[in-house]
């Protein structure tokens, strides 16, 4: 049998857009999030957490809460594993405070009782002793040589000699001579931008429910959006085997990075244990807003010099990342995205990680990079402002194309930027009038995209029909688009497939759905393990037919000779296979296991049309564009909702949300009525233009896109506001004071 | 806790009178429920006051001003047939609180005993110069809406007394009134500062105004300079722009998570003259604007 690796047309599936297998279950209420599941004897767990930015902890007596009646266990860091080094001992470090609490609503003890209104008054019984130590939650301040030290021997290897004890990682990339470019400019800008950390949002609270026996074999089941990764740190966390914990992924509401990491798990474990009952853990959403992880905040420099016609000369960044009490800010990926949509002859990049008193940063959908689109891209804009340049044909002329050494070092492959500039001129947006007091932005964003760990197994039924279970939890209907693509394969219908996400014992190991990777990897390894097992069917008709398996092709749901000279037989058709396979050599299984190494790299353009009022300093945005390259849209619909997910949430980074800390290094605001997220009357529609430029490492030519959307909004909201305040806007979120504060800066002079 | 349901203001009156500790009133519970799941809050003493008879009524009062009973939601407010066009400012106002789900449950008297500096029913009642009837173990008394808060989550209510009765003044002829709260996004918001305006005119001239601004001070603020401000103009450019800078002098804002006080002060100034724009144009028939 013969099957081409690629397929780029002739889909009969693939592109269609049909209802989501899990949407009735989400619409019924039948789905199961995180806090839906129940055990017998189950316990409520809530956890005690530090009400100060920076303390030690000089005492936890919990006496009076295993008083009281209804209380069955209290844990505390004695609790885990001892031990631990590298990544393990820096998450069970922010799972459950050591010796210092190093934020506010750092865990310092959790309590288990039987109804969660007891767990609660059980909490507040917990005496805990404080030190208050002085404590940082700014990147500049806590780079400053008296910042307070959060933690002595933090750093790596990369940090220069010299620095304060809060960097802890350094990161240098470019190439080229930039001050030889720079000296080739007709204009150099150089400005400073920074930004406010923000957190994912997700409408679910993490939750979970664990037993662990005194076998110390146990069960999770909880919120992720990667249960093997769970696995293994909790496996690590509570000094038990890896394969003795069995995770089961719940129904997802929303995670965006921010469930790629591991908080209450543990816990919830750890007092399972204690106990011997199931615990069940729920965040209430303050705690999910102070304990889990926001992404970085940001002091960024950035110096371009651009040629009369529109040519850069030279690009620099400087970038400062806060990602919390632990290394982990993602300052690296803030540098390479930087000016990666642009080709440079000279270009260089530093990147500090910080840690503050703060919460453990988490990925937040393109870590790192919309952060620098946001401060390249407004610099590039002043750039084409001032030497009065059409901003879409000056990003075309300097764009990144195939073979293109990018800002970060490797070759371009095939690559869609410049068709996506294209198709954002030629989009009416662009040329639409704008009315008084409106500006437009345009911005470019980049982000790798990756492959990962991936094992896909797909089981026929003796009916014909399939079951498709892979490891990647469906954060963006990829259950559907997986669903295609094995449709696709097979020439059976979609409805015919059912896909599950399977747990920890029953597939191997799957890296976290992040990286946008879900529907490049899982599809790609969906797509082999259909092969595969298409292979299988062939060679059971081939030797019911009596010929050579590679004189059976697969064709239309049905196995056929493939050539007249194969024989002349009547096209079998796949329930005719499967219904006698027990018969004909067992069970047809397909599967797949690699780490798929061709995640094609993506990039966007978004367009922008924004109101300022000038007398309030209030944004409203009043038309928005996406335009991204998706190698192929499997499933048109969640591609364009990626796209249209990306730039909402751009939009409430780039005008109102923030955490906001008080002087005493509390968080201000860990509610949804001040951490303000867009409601849904704050958006526009937002438009989405699909471009298609295949990627050379998928069968079909997916490339990831649920994280680029992210990357240019903050900058092309920006460029926008700018325009339309007529005063540029260089610190994010841009809310209505600072807004009015810029404005009045302005009238000032 | 102990749970009430009295099925009269007597029996509410008593029970709260005798009642140690803390004590709330339950009405439409979109303040006090979400303090005690969210402990900030748990009374020792939680009264029911639904099961009271005519605290849903709207009625009209012999004098052509209405009674709104105390537990009468927001949605009740907005869907009535007439209210609105009497006293739009005030349903809108009271409109504006939560989400829809929240319209369904929130009352007037509720978002005046929370006493929040932010209330977004309070500046537009003070303007129209709403009253309140308090009774308590020693009997009743009228009180004005701007006397009720005396700081932030705190009232002049006496232990033992509640509100009863909500008492809008006749509109009367040629008036008008307008509430306009600033939020940095389009609904599901707090008040970063509110402005209600209630206005009388003789023709073009402006006879009788109140202006009352929310969220710049520790209390809902009724400002008689401001309305003094634009008594005897036609609103023009040079009534607005007092208007404006006695609004703003008015202000004792804080600096905080929603606002900054030089945000606050200004923009006081501006929603006086948009809320007025719109009171004068509704009290002088013209289309809202």
């Amino acid at each position: 049998m013969a099957l081409d690796d690629r397929k780029t047309s002739g889909f009969t599936q693939v592109g269609t857009r049909p209802n989501r297998p899990d949407g009735l279950d989400k619409v019924t209420g039948r789905a199961r999030f995180g806090a839906d599941v129940t055990a017998p004897g189950m316990l409520f767990a809530t956890i005690v957490r530090s009400p100060h930015a920076h303390a030690r902890i000089k005492k936890i007596d919990s006496s009076k809460a295993e008083a009281l009646a209804g209380v069955k266990g209290v844990v505390t860091r004695a609790d885990f594993a001892t031990g631990l080094t590298g990544e393990n001992w820096n998450i069970l470090e922010n799972v459950m405070a050591g010796d210092t609490a190093l934020y506010d609503g750092h865990a310092v003890a959790a309590v288990a009782a039987t109804s969660a209104l007891i767990a609660r008054d059980a909490a507040k019984l917990i005496e805990v002793e404080y030190e208050i130590l002085p404590h940082v939650t700014d990147v500049d301040a806590a780079m400053a040589d008296n910042a307070p030290v959060i933690r002595e021997g933090a750093a790596d290897k990369s940090v220069p000699e010299g620095m304060h004890p809060n960097v802890v990682r350094y990161h240098e990339s470019g190439h080229g001579d930039v001050d030889a470019g720079f000296a080739e400019a007709d204009l150099v800008i150089e400005d400073h931008f920074r930004t406010e950390a923000t957190h994912q949002g997700y409408i679910e609270p993490h939750a979970c429910l664990a037993t662990l026996g005194g076998d110390g074999k146990g069960e999770l089941w909880c919120c992720t959006q990667g249960h093997w990764n769970v696995q293994k740190i909790c496996a690590a966390l509570l000094g038990i085997e890896t394969a003795n914990l069995r995770v089961t992924a719940s129904e997802i509401g929303g995670g965006f990075g921010g469930k790629t990491a591991v908080f209450i798990e543990p816990v919830a474990l750890a007092l399972a244990r204690k106990t011997n009952k199931p615990v069940k853990l729920v965040m209430p959403r303050p705690d999910v807003f102070k304990a889990t992880g926001p992404t970085a905040s940001t002091s960024m420099d950035i110096k371009i010099g651009m040629k009369k016609d529109g040519t850069i000369t030279a690009a620099q960044g400087v970038f400062r990342l806060q990602g919390g009490a632990f290394p982990g800010a993602p300052m690296e990926f803030t540098a390479m995205c930087a000016f990666a949509p642009y080709a440079l002859k000279h270009v260089h990049q530093v990147g500090y990680d910080v840690i503050t008193n703060r919460p453990k940063q988490a990925a937040y959908r393109a870590p790192g990079s919309p952060m620098a689109a946001f401060a390249v891209e407004s610099v590039i804009d002043e750039l084409c402002r001032k030497l009065e340049l059409d901003p879409i044909e000056t990003r075309l002329k300097n764009a990144s194309k195939k073979g293109t050494k990018a800002s970060f070092g490797p070759m371009f492959d095939q690559i869609g930027l410049v068709e996506t500039l294209e198709a954002a001129k030629a989009h009416p947006h662009y040329s639409a009038p704008l009315k008084p007091g409106q500006g437009r932005g345009i911005s470019c964003g980049f982000w790798f995209n990756h492959g990962g760990e991936t094992a896909v197994t797909l089981a026929l039924s003796e009916d014909g029909t399939a079951q498709l279970a892979v490891g990647t939890p469906d954060i963006g209907g990829s259950r559907a688009s997986m669903a295609l693509m094995a449709a696709e394969e097979l020439g059976i219908p979609y409805e015919n497939i059912r896909v599950t996400i399977a747990d920890t014992a029953t597939l191997g190991y799957n890296e976290v759905s992040h990286g946008s990777r879900v529907t490049y990897a899982s599809g790609l390894a969906t797509i082999e393990a259909a092969r595969d097992a298409v292979g299988k069917l062939c060679a059971r008709a081939a030797a019911k037919w009596g010929i050579p398996e590679d004189a059976v092709k697969w064709e239309n749901g049905c196995a056929v000779p493939s050539g007249p000279n194969a024989g002349d037989f009547d096209p079998m058709p796949i329930a005719e296979i499967t219904k006698r396979m027990g018969a004909t050599g067992g069970p047809i299984v397909g599967h797949f296991e690699a780490t798929p190494e061709g995640a094609g790299v993506s990039f966007a353009t978004h367009i922008v049309d924004a109101e300022v009022d000038p007398e309030t300093g209030k944004t409203s945005v009043v038309r928005y564009t996406v335009v991204q390259d998706a190698g192929k849209a499997i499933h048109p619909t969640y591609v364009e909702g990626q796209y249209q997910g990306g730039a909402a949430q751009g939009i409430g980074w780039a005008l109102n949300e923030e955490y906001i800390y008080g002087d005493d290094g509390r968080l201000q605001n860990a509610v949804f009525l001040d951490y303000r997220i867009p409601v849904a009357s704050d958006l526009p529609m937002i438009d989405t233009v699909i471009v298609e430029v295949p990627n050379p490492g998928h069968p079909y030519g997916v490339r990831g896109v649920g994280e680029t959307s992210i990357c240019p909004p903050l900058a092309a909201i920006a460029n926008a506001v700018s325009a339309a305040a007529g005063v540029r806007l260089r610190e994010l979120p841009m809310s209505p004071p600072r807004i009015l504060a810029a404005l009045e800066r302005q009238r000032d002079g | 806790m102990q749970y009430h349901t009295p099925t009269s203001f007597d029996d509410a009156i008593a029970i709260a009178a005798q009642a140690d500790g803390v004590t709330r009133f339950l009405a439409g519970g979109t303040d006090v429920l979400v303090q005690m799941r969210a402990d900030i809050l748990t009374p020792d003493t939680l009264i029911n006051v639904k099961g009271i008879d005519g605290v849903k009524d709207i009625t009209r009062t012999p004098e052509g001003g209405w009674q709104i009973g105390i537990a009468v939601s927001g949605a009740e407010m907005t869907e009535h047939p007439e209210l609105g066009r009497d006293w739009p400012g005030v349903v809108e106002a009271t409109d504006l609180i939560g989400s829809t789900q929240v319209q369904g449950r929130c009352t007037m008297v509720g978002n005046l005993c929370n006493a929040s500096p932010a209330a977004d029913a309070v500046p537009a009642m003070v303007a129209a110069g709403i009253t309140v009837t308090v009774s308590g173990p020693d009997g009743t008394r009228e009180v004005a809406v701007e006397d009720i808060p005396t700081g932030p989550g705190k009232t002049s209510l006496a232990s033992g007394e509640m509100i009863t009765r909500i008492t809008l003044p006749p509109r009367g002829e040629n008036g008008g009134d307008a509430y306009l709260r600033f939020i940095p996004r389009t609904e599901m918001d707090i008040a970063v500062v509110g402005c209600g305006i209630n206005l009388r005119v003789d023709g073009d001239t402006i006879t009788e105004a109140r202006v009352a601004l929310g969220a710049v001070a520790p209390t809902v603020r009724l400002v008689a300079e401001a309305a003094e401000a634009i008594i005897g103009t036609t609103l023009d450019d040079a009534a607005l722009a007092a208007l404006a800078e006695a609004a703003s002098a008015a202000c004792s804002p804080i600096d905080d998570k929603r606002g900054t006080i030089k945000f606050r002060t200004h923009v006081a100034g501006v929603l006086a003259q948009r809320a007025a724009r719109i009171a004068y144009a509704r009290a002088t028939g013209q289309k809202d604007s």
